[in-house]
């Protein structure tokens, strides 16, 4: 009997609580990001899609179609050809087609290619009409947009906030007050700092 | 203003044309109110939940309930074969008509309510059983096995929670010495410790009162955390799987008039129903205010709890709730008894 | 209706009951994935519960027997795609285990730090969802808010939010930066006073307390004869982590408890799930804090991987319970067979015998209490 009523208690006390913490954060910020009206942010390392490399001082494409990341694909997506032009040492690619409807993004072609003729493109922004549109020709994507160069921490589109990986340049000193902050460790700050209630 | 409107229009026939226009004025205002606090819940519910809820459609999301409607009205009327057609048909509306007519009652103001029947308290409940039954009949047609164990238990928690709230209205009968909603709302006038909430020198218990009226509403409107009825991760929709289209919308929007009904009624039994505190403003804001106050309050608990058991409902209504309201109905009866000898 | 005569056979059990079949179809917003249980039920009570599985058998174990071992590593993410690290870790282990190849220590602590990372995302998943099913819809937000911040840590590190390929053998893809390890410390301190937050919403509230405690009973000897691990074993008593029988990668250097409750009831594994976060929490500050210098990855493998021929295995703790991968190599560069032995298969074969007598909604909440990936079921 006692335990009864003293359980009528404690449970309506943990009522209360329950309903006190949902108000709490009834007044809080929400956290949603309004997609497409603002974007997110994409890290460097993030898998798109995997897109053909210029070579910095050629501008040609690095692959020659050695077929290494054919080999390694655990789906069979990829289609590669190349050719031998005339008075070249080796060949070069001639069709890169990517059948993105059955890519798991695993990475076992990027990692297989040892030229590092490929890597992953950070385009999440994919939509089509039909399936076709995403047998990917990674080849004529590569001659109609311009591309950048082989340093991967190229910006990409809806990056704005983009920074780059370099740790700080100084170790973490003890905060004195009234002392201005590092500008890299306020840049990583603020990177992790938003969105945490 | 509407005393204006009546001393104009006095020559004619006075009492039909005043009927006819609170009949108008309350289809509209429980129209409204159903579209609205469907707005109102998703917004409320998006906030707890750190999300922004309906933005798309209209300002804020304010056209969002009436993007609904028009989908619902848009969707075929589906009767599925082997229903019991005629009660089919007639459910949804047997659950908005008592509603309808039991708002006839409530005093929205002074002088805003459409009829000024003595036994207006009795009324309101004796239209409020229509809407269990209702359920039952929907559940019951729809020939489907989450519909009917839904409309089962839709019948045994309505049971269970119509007794506490009976007893808590007879307290509150006693106390108040009358059945009349308007003599109710006129007792309470003055500051708000004049409130019958707060007047314990009539029942001690008063809070408690509240509380146990409170929790009977959730629980007879078929709300969270008492909504076995559409326990949706347990029977699908459960008494309302079988409607389509505004089948459907009809139960939706009378589950709203049906909680408006509930906090109207609280309002004026309890928290004063139009009198201002400060004596400011008139009537009809203070009871919206002190209404939508409680419809929020309503939201909130939605969207804190989690379901009870179906036994742990019944539980706390037989084991708890009865006995509590039946201790309060004699300690006020008793009071009464104490302040009449001295 | 249809009534249909008691499946009870023998003679003494009474008048037989009218039974009616309630088909929690494979469509259903309660389990978890494409489970079909079929319910004989007596009024509210269940008579008997047979879970039909097999609606997402993607032959997982004999994609094994055509891919190389390198093309295996995406198949292993997406078995249980809610505990993806830990189920590559026992497949990498196990390559690694058979071909001896030592991993570096960094690429060890990293491993464990990615584990844990993702027990308690999964978690955080487990209680979002179960709590829906019991009708609080609120926690399940704030529990994803949580769990955003881990996938966006994750991100940063392996490029993928859910099936991360991230292990290869030897070690794991990429190093981690700075932005993660400062990005993890500053979870572990965000996600203790969230903890706090739940357990006063949540596992302090009477109604979730009347919901669970004492509801869905499962013995030891029931554990025992269906081969029941993870959360559910430890719910009823028996303190059996793998993480600690079989200690494997890094483990043995790290300090943790294994939380265990004696009642059996879905409370007490509520409760070690959610004590199992925050021993992870503590795991990962330990792992951020003695993160040794060093290569990430193996040097000197061979391109393709071959095998030698014999039978390896290696466990894990995954988020449900036991992982095994089993692998069975005739020296060639594709395995000759891949055993996958999940978790839930065998916490699901319980349900049967405990959810006997139970009422509609107990068995449910029984049910989300074993907390299963039906893929993981059907591989």
């Amino acid at each position: 009997m006692k335990q009864a009523l003293k359980e009528i208690f404690t449970g309506f006390y943990s009522l209360l609580v329950g309903l006190w913490i949902t108000l709490r954060q009834f007044f809080r910020p929400t956290v949603t990001v309004h997609y497409p009206r603002q974007t997110l942010r994409i890290p460097p390392r993030f898998r798109g899609h995997i897109e053909l490399v210029r070579h910095p001082a050629t501008g040609q494409p690095i692959c020659f179609a050695c077929k290494l990341c054919k080999r390694a694909c655990p789906s069979d997506c990829i289609t590669v050809e190349g050719a031998k032009v005339q008075g070249a040492r080796k060949r070069s690619v001639t069709t890169y087609k990517l059948d993105f409807t059955r890519c798991s993004l695993c990475g076992a072609c990027v990692e297989a290619c040892r030229e590092g003729a490929i890597r992953f493109s950070r385009e999440y922004n994919l939509a089509g009409w039909s399936k076709d549109e995403f047998i990917l020709d990674l080849f004529k994507r590569l001659e109609t947009e311009a591309q950048a160069t082989v340093d991967a921490q190229a910006p990409n589109r809806g990056a704005a906030m983009m920074k780059s990986e370099v740790p700080p340049a100084q170790p973490a000193e003890p905060a004195r007050a009234g002392k201005p902050k590092a500008a890299t460790e306020l840049a990583a700050a603020g990177k992790n700092g938003g969105g945490n209630s | 203003m509407i005393q204006a409107l009546e001393k104009l229009l006095s020559p004619l026939w006075p009492e039909p044309l005043r009927l006819v226009l609170f009949v108008v004025g309350m289809v509209l205002f429980v129209a409204l109110n159903a579209m609205y606090l469907v707005w109102v819940e998703r917004k409320g519910a998006g906030r707890f939940q750190r999300r922004p809820g309906p933005t798309e459609v209209g300002p804020a999301g304010l056209l969002q309930p009436v993007a609904d409607g028009i989908k619902l009205m848009s969707k075929q009327l589906i009767v599925p074969a082997g229903v019991d057609s005629t009660l089919f048909r007639i459910a949804p509306l047997l659950v908005m008509a008592p509603v309808l007519m039991s708002l006839a009652v409530i005093p929205f103001g002074q002088d805003l309510a459409a009829r000024n029947i003595n036994a207006g308290l009795l009324m309101i409940f004796a239209l409020g059983s229509i809407n269990v039954m209702a359920l039952m009949l929907g559940g019951w047609s729809s020939r489907n096995k989450y519909a009917i164990i839904s409309a089962a238990r839709v019948v045994s928690q309505n049971v269970a929670y119509e007794i506490p709230m009976l007893l808590v209205v007879i307290t509150m009968a006693m106390v108040t010495g009358t059945l009349n909603l308007n003599e109710i709302v006129r007792q309470q006038s003055g500051p708000f410790w004049h409130w019958n909430l707060f007047r314990l020198g009539l029942n001690p218990l008063m809070p408690v009162t509240f509380l146990i009226f409170y929790i009977c509403m959730l629980a007879e409107t078929n709300r969270a955390p008492f909504d076995m009825a559409e326990a949706e991760s347990e029977l699908v929709a459960g008494a309302y799987t079988e409607y389509a289209g505004m089948g459907f919308g009809v139960f939706f929007m009378a589950e709203y008039a049906n909680i408006v009904l509930g906090c109207s009624l609280a309002t004026v039994l309890f928290l004063g129903g139009w009198q201002s505190p400060i004596g400011r403003l008139p009537g009809l804001v203070w009871f919206l205010l002190k209404m939508y106050f409680l419809v929020f309050s309503v939201v909130w608990v939605r969207w804190t709890f989690p379901r009870t058991q179906f036994y742990g409902l019944l539980n706390l209504s037989w084991k708890l709730l009865i006995p509590l309201s039946l201790f309060t109905l004699i300690l006020s009866s008793a009071m009464l008894k104490i302040l009449r000898a001295l | 209706m249809n009534a249909q005569a008691s499946i009870s056979p023998s003679p003494a059990a009474g008048p037989p009951k009218e039974t009616f079949v309630l088909n929690l179809g494979p469509q259903h917003p309660a389990t978890h994935g494409v489970l079909r249980v079929k319910m004989t039920m007596d009024g509210e009570y269940l008579v008997r519960a047979e879970p039909v599985c097999g609606y997402v058998h993607r032959m997982q174990e004999k994609m094994g027997e055509n891919r190389t071992y390198a093309q295996y590593l995406p198949n292993t993410s997406r078995i249980d795609y809610l505990s993806a690290m830990n189920y590559t870790h026992a497949f990498v282990g196990a390559v690694e285990r058979a071909a001896r190849i030592q991993v570096p220590p960094r690429a060890e602590y990293i491993r464990v730090i990615t584990s844990e990372l993702n027990r308690i995302s999964s978690h955080l998943v487990w209680w979002g969802a179960f709590l829906l099913d019991l009708g609080g819809f609120t926690p399940l937000l704030y529990a994803f808010d949580d769990r955003e911040k881990i996938l966006d840590l994750l991100e940063g590190i392996t490029g993928s939010r859910l099936t991360y390929c991230y292990y290869r053998f030897g070690g794991v893809c990429n190093d981690v930066d700075e932005v993660f390890l400062k990005g993890a410390r500053q979870f572990v301190a965000h996600m203790r006073p969230r903890l706090k937050m739940y357990r006063q919403l949540v596992t302090e509230n009477i109604i979730l307390r009347k919901r669970l405690v004492g509801i869905g009973p499962i013995s030891p000897e029931l554990c025992r004869q269906y081969g029941a691990t993870g959360p559910v074993l430890r719910g009823s008593g028996v303190a059996y982590d793998v993480r600690k029988a079989e200690p494997y990668g890094a483990y043995p250097e790290f300090d943790f408890d294994i939380p265990t409750f004696p009642e059996g009831d879905s409370m007490a594994r509520y409760l070690v799930r959610m004590e199992e976060m925050a021993q992870s929490l503590r795991i990962i500050e330990q792992g951020l804090a003695k993160l040794p210098a060093g290569p990430v990855r193996a040097e000197k493998l061979p391109r393709v991987l071959k095998l030698p021929a014999g039978d390896y295995c290696y466990a894990v703790e995954a988020a449900r319970g036991r992982f095994l991968v089993r692998i069975v190599s005739d020296r060639k560069e594709i395995p000759y067979r891949v055993k996958l032995r999940t978790p839930c298969l065998s916490n699901l074969s319980l349900f049967e015998e405990a959810s006997r007598g139970l009422l509609l909604p107990d068995a449910l909440a029984l049910l989300g209490s074993l907390d299963l990936v039906i893929p993981d079921i059907d591989r």
